[in-house]
């Protein structure tokens, strides 16, 4: 174990903090709300995961394509009964509309699932890749890939497609989006379903790292994927991959050099003296104040 | 006459009726209590959470300053109430055979948790106070995070050759007789405790007059008229930062001192139970009770703090049923047509009353 194997496992555990982190900072950027239950979205996800996996013996491939529907639909419909209604709310009755669904959604899966974790089995088996001295994990290897292609694939889809531009016009100016014919409460909703389906992805990948499946799973990835957002500068999607890749960087070299029961620690002290030096973060948009 | 008049009006004048009423209330409901608990009309189980409500009700107190008053959002009130809780258990824990008179050491207690917390609500305020909104909020729960992650990591104790302190690994050696105060994720075990619930109810009255104390005076007014538009208040000669500064330390001090009592009311205290959620439900308080009410924060803590145990007769819905009515009751109260329609009704009496007079 070197530094090369260390920074590929944190480049492997930003990953999955970046895709989560990307649900963030979408829902931020034309929302402006900070969704605080979508950490409990990837708990579900895992759920369902595990189930399809485990019990019903799906293959991989459908077993994580029916947590990515079944995410999606949930956040689709957690945004229609519990968000929208509160378009024209203060930002903080959202974010405490969006902690008290955060609840429902960690103790419904208490009730349903009980609170005892569940083994989540092994998806591509435990075999690493081996060269010279440095030896990395398949798993590593899949969720760095998969991290790539959901790069990839958002960035074209934000810059390329009719709904991407809509997207990007409506995190610019709503009230000017709307005068353009963008139905902005679609596109809230599309930002949704992609931020929860991405979740879905994220908890496979989370699961086939760290293989237990809990009820408040989500919580403590959730706030370092928040972090994350808030890091590279939220709203911005290049900025929730640097900053999640950055955020897993640091705490598994912190784990590796430092000590293992301070890198949380480490972690959020790094994102302050970043914040102090870049206020928006490291991709944010400067905010400009009118008088 | 006249004199009688000035008196009532500053008591229950359109600015200071709330403090007023706010202060009523708690010695109503302290009287009430205490007759209860005195007739043997109060539950155990409700006795054992009148110390925590009150706990909860000046952490809270104190974030509505932050929150609504001065209008900076805070994630990391628990972080504070953590300092406060253990420094107070601390110095609890090694005046206890010096001082056997309980309630000046509950009292030193507090007041020593109030401190350790305002110098780190200083210290934290200087990089916070720099940002502003959402980045601001993460900051505070960033540094919520890391007062729990240091705590979770501190050994410290006590034997006849003094102080014994390690950090990370435990490495203290106490002498025979010596006591560890704090025990790393174990936190503080053995704690004599002795919170009492009048102590509680009179942090509540302090609590409220020290808030509505900075809310009436020239700097309350310079905090408020910074939230509502930094540009003019700096425009005016208000130094914006100093009374945001004003706001997060005396915010800090007041989740300092529930926290020494909260502390001193267990047995055993984790540092794991002061972190994000904790942070999370004071926020809840806040805002259910309403930005800048403290009596709505008062009686937003009592009943979310009892809601679970009044809901014990449905057992494992219960968590869920509370959840759903932290949703219901956000939806509801920013209801638009329900809005209208109370605003409506406010009026309509408000004419009738005119019409009368």
């Amino acid at each position: 174990m070197g530094f090369l194997s260390y920074l590929i496992n944190g480049l492997g555990l930003g990953s999955v903090y970046a895709i989560i982190a990307l649900g963030y900072t979408m829902v931020y950027g034309i929302a402006k709300m900070l969704n605080f239950a979508h950490g409990d979205v990837i708990m579900v996800g895992a759920y369902v995961a595990f189930f399809a996996l485990n019990t019903y013996k799906l293959p991989t491939v459908p077993a994580v394509l029916l947590a990515v529907l079944v995410c999606t639909v949930l956040g689709v419909v957690v945004e229609k009964l519990a968000y929208k209604p509160l378009r024209q709310a203060t930002s903080l009755a959202v974010l405490i509309t969006a902690i008290g669904v955060s609840y429902f959604l960690q103790n419904g899966a208490q009730l349903l699932w009980s609170s005892s974790p569940k083994v989540f089995p092994a998806l591509v088996g435990n075999g690493s890749l081996t060269l010279g001295s440095l030896s990395v994990s398949y798993v590593t290897l899949i969720t760095i890939a998969t991290c790539i292609l959901v790069m990839i694939g958002l960035t074209l889809f934000v810059n390329r497609t009719k709904t991407g531009r809509a997207m990007r016009a409506c995190s610019e100016d709503k009230g000017a989006a709307t005068l353009m014919g963008i139905n902005v409460n679609q596109i809230i909703s599309v930002t949704f379903a992609i931020g929860s389906g991405l979740a879905a992805i994220a908890a496979v990948l989370l699961c086939a790292s760290y293989p237990q499946v809990f009820p408040t799973l989500g919580s403590m990835p959730g706030i370092k994927a928040f972090t994350a957002a808030v890091f590279g500068g939220i709203g911005s999607i290049p900025g929730a991959f640097l900053g999640g890749l950055l955020l897993g960087v640091i705490e598994i070299f912190a784990k590796a050099y430092i000590s293992t029961q301070l890198s949380d620690a480490i972690v959020f002290a790094v994102l302050i003296v970043v914040l102090l030096i870049k206020p928006t973060g490291l991709l944010g948009r400067k905010l400009s104040e009118k008088v | 006459m006249k004199a009688n008049k000035s008196v009532f009006s500053s008591l229950f004048g359109r600015q200071r009726r709330g403090r007023t009423v706010s202060i009523l209330l708690v010695i109503l409901a302290y009287i009430v209590l205490t007759v209860m608990i005195r007739s043997g009309n109060l539950s155990r189980l409700f006795q054992g959470l009148l110390v925590p409500i009150c706990c909860y009700m000046v952490a809270a107190i104190g974030l509505n300053l932050n929150v609504g008053v001065s209008g900076e959002l805070n994630l990391g009130q628990a972080g504070f109430m953590s300092i406060g809780a253990f420094a107070g258990i601390c110095l609890s824990g090694r005046l206890a055979p010096l001082l056997p008179n309980t309630l000046l050491r509950l009292v030193l207690a507090i007041l020593l948790g109030a401190v350790c917390a305002m110098i780190f609500g200083f210290l934290i305020g200087i990089p916070v106070l720099k940002l502003q909104g959402d980045y601001l909020a993460i900051v505070t729960l960033a540094f919520g995070q890391i007062i729990k992650s240091l705590i979770t990591n501190m050994y410290f104790g006590f034997d006849e050759n003094g102080f014994q302190f390690s950090f990370v690994a435990n490495t203290t050696k106490l002498a025979p007789g010596g006591k560890m105060l704090l025990n790393g994720p174990m936190g503080a075990t053995g704690t004599e405790r002795i919170a009492n619930f009048t102590v509680g109810a009179v942090l509540v009255l302090l609590a409220l007059l020290v808030v509505y104390h900075i809310m009436y005076s020239k700097s309350g007014r310079a905090i408020m008229a910074a939230r509502d538009n930094r540009i003019a208040a700096e425009s005016v000669g208000i130094h914006v930062s100093n009374t945001k500064m004003l706001a997060f330390v005396i915010s800090a001090g007041l989740a300092g001192a529930a926290g020494a009592l909260f502390g001193l009311n267990y047995a055993t205290l984790v540092p794991n139970k002061f972190d994000f959620n904790t942070s999370i439900l004071l926020l809840v308080y806040v805002v259910l009770g309403g930005l800048g009410n403290m009596t709505g924060t008062m009686i937003a803590t009592a009943v979310l703090v009892l809601l679970p145990e009044l809901l014990r007769s449905l057992q494992d819905y219960r968590m869920l049923i509370y959840a759903i009515v932290l949703i219901v009751i956000m939806l509801l109260t920013n209801n638009e047509t329900l809005k209208t329609w109370f605003g409506k009704l406010k009026a309509g009496k408000g004419a009738a009353a005119g019409k009368e007079g």
